[in-house]
Order: C-alpha cells, then sequence, then structure tokens
C-alpha cells in the first residue's frame, strides 16, 4: 500500500506496539506535514524511541498502518561512526564513489571542512554527532528521524548543535521527527510537540514561534510548562 | 592549600550569588545552560527562568558541621597512584636479561663439559651446522619450500576460515549453518587427520597443503567469529539503514571493524602452519624445515636438533614482528588515537 501526497511525509493509523505484556503504542493515529518539524516528547521508557525506529524500519508494528518517504535517514543518540574508516567514508558509507563532492559538501555544511580525512576516533563527541548529521544531510532525505541526538553532549554543545540543526532544517526542509526528553529542546526547535505517556499522546500543541527562539519569551515559558506539567513536572509558577 | 578547602563546604568568601550557583547547586545543568546562554542573568525580569538556580543562592547558606575539626588529618601531597615507565633501554635490557642467561648458561654448560654432546649440542656446534646448511644452499632451499606449503595451506585454510567466520558472525542462519561443524572440528586435533589425508591424498604436495589448511582453518574461524560478534550491533544498524547489505557490509564495515581479531587469527594460523609442516614433512618430503627435524631424529645429531628449534624460534619471531608491521599498516586510526 502507498499514497502518494505532496504534502504528507508520515501518515500512521492505528499504530500498535506492545513488547510481551508491556504496550508501548496503543493506537497512535499522527500524520506529519512535508517540511514539518515535528518533536515527540516523553519520559525514558515511553515508546517515542520505538514509535522512531518503526519508521525507519528497525522494529515492525504490532497493528496499524506507517506510511513513510522511502528517502529517510536516522540520526542516533550516539554517533555510531565506523572506527575503521575515515570520515569522508562515513559520510558516504553506502553510496557510490561519486558522491564525495556531496559528502565534502554536507561535511563544510556542519562546519566540518578539513576534516574529511580524519579518523573518527580523533574526534570529539560534538564532532562525531556533527559527522552523523552530514551523513544524514548527505542523503538529502524527505523525512530525518532524530533519535535523541544531543542527549549524549555536553551542555555548551548541545546548545551549538540545536542551533546547527534548526539552520540545517530550515535550509533543507526535510519533515522532521525529533525525539527527546528535554522540555528546552522540544520549544526550540518544534513546529508541533506531542507528549507521550502510557502509550498515546497526552498534548499535542504546535508551536508558533518565531525562530530563533528567545528562551525567555513569556510565550516560550507558557509552553515549557505545559509540557513540563503534562511530563509529571512541577514549576514555579508566578 | 587552599584548593583541598573547596569541596568540603560553601566556602565563605563566595558572595556572587551566579558563582555561588556555580560551585554549590547540584540541580539540573539546565540551570547553568541558562546562565552562560543569557547575559542579564541578573535582571529580575527573568526569575522565573532561572528560578532554580536562583533561588537556591539568595537562601543563606545552612549552617553545616564541616568535616575534619579535632580528628583532621595533616594535608600531604597526594600520593601518585600511577604506573611509572621506564625507558626504552631499560626496559630492553630486562626483555633481553633471561634469553641470554639461558644462553650463557647452556654456552658454559656444554663448554665445561656438565653438559654432554650426546645430550645437547654446544652453541659452537649449532652455528657449525647452520654454516654447513648455508654453504651448500639447503637451508635457502628447505625454508622456501617450507614457505610455499605453509603460505599456499593458509591462504586457503586462513580464506576458508575468514568467509566462514564472517559468515556465522553476521547472520543468525550462517551461526546455525557453520558453527557446530566448525567447533565440532576445532575438537579434533588436525593431527588426528593425517592417516585419512595421506589415503586420500598419497603424500605428495596436496596432502601437505591441505593439512595445513585444515590447521589454519580453526584458529581464524574462531577468531574472526568472535571480532565479527564483537562489531557493534548499532553500527551494524545504522550501515543497513544506510542501505549496506551482503558483501558490502562485510567488506565496509564489518572486516575492517573486525581486523584487529582477524589479525591475531592470522598470528596463530602462521604458528600453527609451522607445527603442520612438522607433521606433513615427516613424510614424502626431501626438503623444508620439517625434514630436516626428521633428518636430525634419524641421524641423531643434536646439533641439527638444536638448530632446528633455534629456526622455529627465529619464525616464531618474525611472524610476530610482520604482524606487527601489517597491523601498523592496515590499522592506521589505531596509532592516530590520543588519549580521550
Amino acid at each position: 500500500m502507498s499514497v502518494t501526497s505532496a504534502d504528507t511525509a508520515v501518515s500512521i493509523r492505528g499504530l500498535r506496539k506492545a513488547f510481551g505484556s508491556k504496550t508501548v503504542l496503543d493506537g497512535i493515529d499522527l500524520e506529519i506535514r512535508r517540511g514539518e518539524f515535528f518533536v515527540l516528547l516523553g519520559p525514558s521508557g515511553t515508546g517515542k524511541t520505538t514509535l522512531l525506529r518503526i519508521l525507519a524500519g528497525l522494529e515492525l508494528p504490532d497493528g496499524g498502518t506507517v506510511l513513510a518517504p522511502r528517502r529517510r535517514t536516522t540520526v542516533y543518540q550516539e554517533p555510531r561512526l565506523v572506527q575503521a574508516r575515515r570520515v569522508l567514508a562515513n559520510v558516504i558509507l553506502g553510496l557510490p564513489r561519486s558522491a564525495r563532492e556531496a559528502g565534502l559538501a554536507a561535511l563544510a555544511e556542519v562546519g566540518l571542512e578539513g576534516h574529511g580525512g580524519a579518523w573518527p576516533a580523533t574526534l570529539s563527541g560534538g564532532e562525531a554527532q556533527r559527522v552523523a548529521l552530514a551523513r544524514a544531510l548527505v542523503r538529502d532525505p524527505e523525512l530525518l528521524l532524530l533519535d535523541e541526538p544531543f542527549a549524549a553532549l555536553d551542555a555548551l554543545t548541545r546548545l551549538q548543535m540545536q542551533e546547527l540543526v534548526a539552520e540545517l532544517c530550515e535550509r533543507h526542509r526535510p519533515a522532521v521527527v525529533l525525539v527527546t526528553h528535554d522540555v528546552d529542546e522540544a520549544v526550540r526547535l518544534a513546529d508541533r510537540v506531542v507528549v507521550l505517556r502510557h502509550g498515546s499522546f497526552a498534548v499535542e500543541q504546535p508551536i508558533d514561534l518565531p525562530h530563533p527562539r528567545d528562551r525567555n519569551d513569556p510565550a516560550f515559558l507558557a509552553h515549557r510548562r505545559l509540557f513540563l506539567s503534562h511530563l509529571g513536572v512541577a514549576t514555579a509558577s508566578h | 592549600m587552599t584548593l583541598e578547602k573547596v569541596p568540603l563546604g560553601v566556602p565563605a568568601s563566595v558572595k556572587d550569588p551566579v558563582e555561588a550557583s556555580v560551585t554549590s547547586v547540584k540541580g539540573p545543568p539546565k540551570g547553568l545552560t541558562k546562565d552562560l546562554a543569557n547575559d542579564s542573568a541578573n535582571d529580575s525580569a527573568n526569575d522565573s527562568a532561572n528560578d532554580s538556580a536562583q533561588g537556591f543562592a539568595k537562601e543563606d547558606a545552612p549552617e553545616r558541621e564541616v568535616r575534619g575539626g579535632a580528628g583532621a588529618t595533616a594535608l600531604e601531597p597526594p600520593r601518585y597512584l600511577g604506573g611509572r615507565r621506564r625507558g626504552p633501554v631499560a626496559s630492553t635490557a630486562v626483555r633481553v636479561l633471561v634469553p641470554l642467561l639461558l644462553l650463557a648458561a647452556w654456552w658454559y654448560g656444554t663448554a665445561s663439559g656438565a653438559i654432554s654432546s650426546e645430550i645437547l649440542a654446544g652453541p659452537g656446534a649449532v652455528v657449525g651446522a647452520l654454516g654447513e646448511l648455508v654453504a651448500t644452499g639447503q637451508l635457502g632451499d628447505y625454508l622456501l619450500a617450507s614457505a610455499q606449503r605453509a603460505g599456499l595451506g593458509v591462504l586457503v585454510g586462513g580464506g576458508l576460515g575468514l568467509l566462514l567466520g564472517v559468515v556465522a558472525g553476521l547472520s543468525a542462519l550462517g551461526e546455525e549453518l557453520v558453527d557446530p561443524t566448525m567447533q565440532m572440528k576445532r575438537a579434533v586435533p588436525f593431527l588426528a587427520l593425517v592417516p585419512l589425508f595421506i589415503s586420500w591424498f598419497g603424500v605428495e604436495e596436496t596432502f601437505k597443503v591441505v593439512l595445513i589448511a585444515v590447521a589454519a582453518a580453526s584458529p581464524m574461524y574462531a577468531y574472526t567469529y568472535l571480532g565479527v560478534r564483537g562489531v557493534d550491533r548499532k553500527i551494524v544498524e545504522a550501515a543497513r539503514g544506510f542501505g549496506l547489505t551482503g558483501t558490502r557490509l562485510a567488506f565496509g564495515v564489518i572486516i575492517p571493524t573486525a581486523l584487529p581479531n582477524i589479525l591475531m587469527a592470522l598470528r596463530i594460523c602462521l604458528s600453527v602452519s609451522l607445527t603442520g609442516l612438522i607433521a606433513a614433512e615427516q613424510i614424502g618430503a626431501t626438503e623444508g624445515i620439517g625434514y630436516l627435524v626428521t633428518l636430525a631424529q634419524q641421524y641423531y645429531r643434536t646439533d641439527y636438533m638444536v638448530l632446528c628449534i633455534v629456526i622455529y624460534a627465529v619464525l616464531g619471531l618474525l611472524i610476530d614482528l610482520a604482524i606487527r608491521g601489517v597491523e601498523r599498516v592496515a590499522m592506521p586510526w589505531r596509532g592516530q588515537v590520543a588519549a580521550r
């Protein structure tokens, strides 16, 4: 079954997934527009990564239909680079040699020009994750799946990477599914945020603030408080 | 020694609230990043954003008992617990000490007559035997003949072991198909196959190469299998996601990553092939270093017996050196890794 749609990138109907007796996704319906930055927010173990892995073809759903573009790619929490291959070879992994130019351009886009010949083990955590980002970009995805890609980075690098991802997505406009448990990150990047709890969507909220977003904007803070309350975290109210 | 005091309590000298929050707040790092991202951290309009970081600092630090007091221990420079490296010269000296002592004992024992030449030939006699072999050109011929047999055997057997190891390590089906048989084969000493192989292949070259190949296949299989299984599944998963399958996955990701194991396997294969040579060249051979062992035994020449041992030791060392060289060339990413 396939659907051709000019403006839908992901279409999910009645998606169910259980591990043993634990149902992690219980009848999910979801449409993601092309070019939309969609954030799946939730505490650990709520199935948000499972949903992303189903979209990536790494897990099979137990029920429902899932439609996604074939040209999709994933950036994981870990860079997952092949240590035995140089950075450029990692970026164009699985692509023909003729992709070298595009690979170098992608490296330049993530601020790593001149690093194509380096070995992955010589990179810092942030640099390695930028290589992973270049490896995704070079495939020109229609759907970009981001599985907590900033979670393992230090606080400062995380801010820089969020900025870079926002910028790159603005330029290339893929549909994005970002899985995260960081509320600030969600509000900062998303066009739409969904909080996943107990296998279904607890709240769904478009975020219509101009980019770049000011973390002290009252609207930003209001969104933040809303999501935190749905995640069960009390915040001091003024 | 003021540095020692900082972790023990909130120092009285820290008055600035932002600084205090940095040193004392154990709360979420977000509070910290906000201060860094936002220059106007002290602006009262931002209180809500900085509530966690600033609220804590505004409160008076509670009076807490300071650890130490009357029972405090004296301050001292921390005793260094890391290992000490000896210089390369000292290290090499220690390394060669025991072999040199053994050599000296051998020399003295045989020269003084304490050890009869019937039991063990002296170093002089062994060097003489070596000179004989070199002069007649036999040593070169023997080494060449043995190298050809061992090389071909390791190439065939090691190649097969590598292929099966990758297949078994990569796929569950491959593992089920290959592994039980290979484990059984591994349990059988290859020397036990000699009579059967002679009846199948005769005593000519085929027999020798097949025996060495069979001997070499097992370690190559076992180590390759382990190495491939040890490749991070997450990286394999990512590579599959980028469209790599089959041989491209094997040659692009799996084998390069498992290379340390494969090279270790190669080292063991080459050592095993030396053992194989002794068995294979005992029968139906007119040259080769295994044949030399047989000759020494037949004519009861202890000088040749010892010479064979020396040749094997030197070959073992050369194999080690060669593999180390290959490691350096084939795994350049390892040398560049700084301690990170």
